[in-house]
């Protein structure tokens, strides 16, 4: 018989593909079903992200972060906010903390009622999307409600946030704390224990603790190999160190692993949320230093001093001394980082984004190598990219 | 200042005295200033020393000073979960520098440097697969320099005729404009319109 050869394909998967989470553009080299080697290529939502900061105030800069990862946009303020209070050296008011860990964990819950169901959706499940989908619906209304914007809120600025809470939203998002644990129940009863769903995450994508931290993994990535480690905890900003939380830590590093971590994290969250919404004291919301927060309306009318400092607020911006910081937050996906580089101007000399899901992606071909290529999709849904701050 | 950044800080300098060239706290967070050709031994000595234990290799990046005589630095960012510090190295480099890599002691590393050469120019050595990660195929230029515009050099566009993308010069419809805040009275050095006049003025009178 006749010797034939056997050569590998090469196979694009996506740029279009539902299943790719965005713009990924995957080259793989398969071998039969199996996956030989993985080629992610990204940037095909790259925006220079970087290089607008550079010229843009820092109060500009804001909405920028919101559009990086846009399924959790008010974390990555957050470690912009944080980074440039650290370099005015400036505190926000305690009352302004509480809003920020309360609308941090409502992102979390948001991000990772995407990640799960669309996870579900990659492996076969369907109707974890149907039902999450409406309670999203219901948090961004939250975030609606105290900044006007679903999305795209803007809403965490350095000295504290934009305004504060509107009456009646905190019973509101008491009450929906009291209610959701049971949605999370209806969906574990669909995924946790079903067949198919472990048939296809369970030992798939493993990574130890070991190789996790040489890939820089970070946030449910990292707790899903053992390691018990979250910024929260171990770097506490604002209030976090006053809440009282656990991190759940899976066993094994395999996509099933990071679901059970990620489910667990969300009633987390809500114990913060209510511990936030029962401690939270009155006061203001932003810092009073009139050359870094802007006055209030009503005092704009009748005082010449506020209007000046209003106006150089929203045109020049305010200056910052020169220095160098990087500030990170546990952003739903990971650690989210910002190193800000200050040159005395009004404008950030240079500012840097530590994605996390950076450091997920580029291990895709050591996960993914020797996998199948129906894998692939469940190891990409585990890591939980958004190609949004990926390419930034 | 935090003592035991500085305690760790001393400890590294007497420790491997060849690669840290200087130490220093910025807003209490701890600088390393390394050179460049010991930069894979130093955060090797990083991961694996039990003072340090930098097991995690957080964020490679480069900053542009056009104006210095080594214009980039290239900034690693370490952490230890184990002891729960982190680190900041720094290298200097000049245009035509090249850095060895550090994809060999991190596998994180890979793609960061990458994406240093990608929007620097910044070459690494012994990197197994250095091509550009996040612009567009076939991209001229490295943007996060700072002499390169903002606007970019060219557009794309869908062209009907020929069916397929084309790429054409940047065509703005309004100049760019860059607002400087300095006020006039308070030592701006550009000349205000007109300003050249007075000058002119001054002279033919005296």
């Amino acid at each position: 018989m006749a010797v034939t050869e056997i050569k590998n394909l090469t196979m694009n998967f996506g740029p279009q593909h539902p299943a790719a989470h965005g713009v990924l553009r995957l080259v793989l080299e398969m071998d039969g079903e199996i996956v030989e080697r993985a080629d992610p290529h990204i940037g095909l939502l790259h925006r220079g992200t970087e290089k607008l900061i550079e010229h843009k105030t820092y109060l500009q800069a804001v909405p920028y972060f919101d559009r990086l990862d846009y399924v959790s946009p008010m974390c990555q303020e957050h470690a912009f906010a944080l980074a440039v209070e650290q370099l005015l050296d400036i505190a926000p008011p305690l009352r302004g903390q509480y809003i920020r860990v309360l609308y941090s964990e409502i992102t979390r819950i948001l991000n990772h009622l995407l990640n799960i169901s669309a996870f579900a959706l990659d492996v076969g499940a369907m109707t974890p999307l149907l039902w999450w989908f409406e309670e999203r619906e219901i948090l961004m209304e939250f975030y609606e409600r105290v900044s006007g914007a679903r999305l795209h809120s803007a809403y965490f600025r350095p000295g504290g946030v934009h305004r504060d809470m509107p009456v009646g939203l905190a019973e509101d998002i008491m009450a929906f704390v009291e209610r959701f644990p049971a949605m999370i129940d209806d969906v574990e009863h669909l995924l946790t224990e079903n067949r198919i769903f472990k048939q296809r995450t369970v030992d798939i994508g493993v990574a130890t603790a070991e190789q996790a931290m040489d890939w820089g993994f970070s946030g449910p990535m990292l707790r899903g190999s053992g390691v018990a480690w979250d910024l929260r905890k171990s770097e506490p900003y604002d209030v976090y160190d006053k809440m009282d939380f656990d991190i759940p830590v899976g066993k094994n590093g395999d996509c099933y692993d990071r679901y059970l971590v990620r489910l667990e994290e969300m009633r987390q969250s809500l114990r913060i949320m209510k511990q936030c919404l029962e401690q939270m004291p009155e006061g203001p919301v932003r810092s009073s230093d009139p050359k870094i927060s802007p006055p209030r309306r009503a005092e704009m009318k009748t005082s010449m001093e506020a209007l000046i400092h209003h106006f150089k607020l929203y045109t020049e911006g305010y200056h910052v001394e020169p220095g160098e910081t990087y500030n990170a937050v546990e952003a739903p996906k990971g650690e989210f980082g910002v190193y800000v580089v200050a040159d005395g101007s009004n404008k950030p000399y240079r500012c840097k984004i530590r994605a996390p899901g950076f450091a997920f992606l580029q291990a895709t071909d050591f996960l993914g190598k020797g996998f199948m290529l129906a894998d692939v999709v469940a190891i990409v849904g585990s890591m939980d990219v958004v190609f949004g701050e990926i390419d930034r | 200042m935090n003592q035991n950044l500085q305690d760790l800080g001393d400890y590294l300098k007497s420790a491997i005295p060849d690669a840290v060239e200087a130490v220093s706290q910025d807003h209490d967070q701890l600088v390393v200033v390394c050179k460049p050709d010991e930069i894979a031994a130093l955060l090797t000595y990083l991961r694996d020393d039990s003072n340090c234990l930098f097991k995690v290799l957080l964020d490679i990046c480069g900053v542009d000073y056009p104006e210095r005589e080594n214009r980039f630095e290239v900034v690693y960012h370490l952490q230890s979960l184990r002891l729960n510090q982190r680190i900041r190295v720094k290298v200097e480099c000049g245009e035509n520098d090249v850095i060895p890599s550090v994809s060999g002691v991190f596998s994180s590393a890979n793609w960061y440097e990458r994406e240093t050469w990608d929007f620097f120019g910044i070459m690494f050595s012994d990197h197994p697969d250095l091509r550009r990660l996040l612009t567009d195929y076939g991209f001229d230029g490295h943007p996060l320099r700072k002499d390169f515009p903002l606007t970019g050099y060219v557009e794309v566009r869908y062209d009907e005729e020929q069916k397929r993308v084309v790429y054409e010069p940047v065509k703005l419809t309004q100049a760019f404009r860059s607002f400087d805040f300095m006020s006039p009275w308070e030592g701006a050095e550009y000349i205000l319109p007109g300003d050249e006049k007075a000058d002119e003025a001054a002279e033919g009178g005296s």
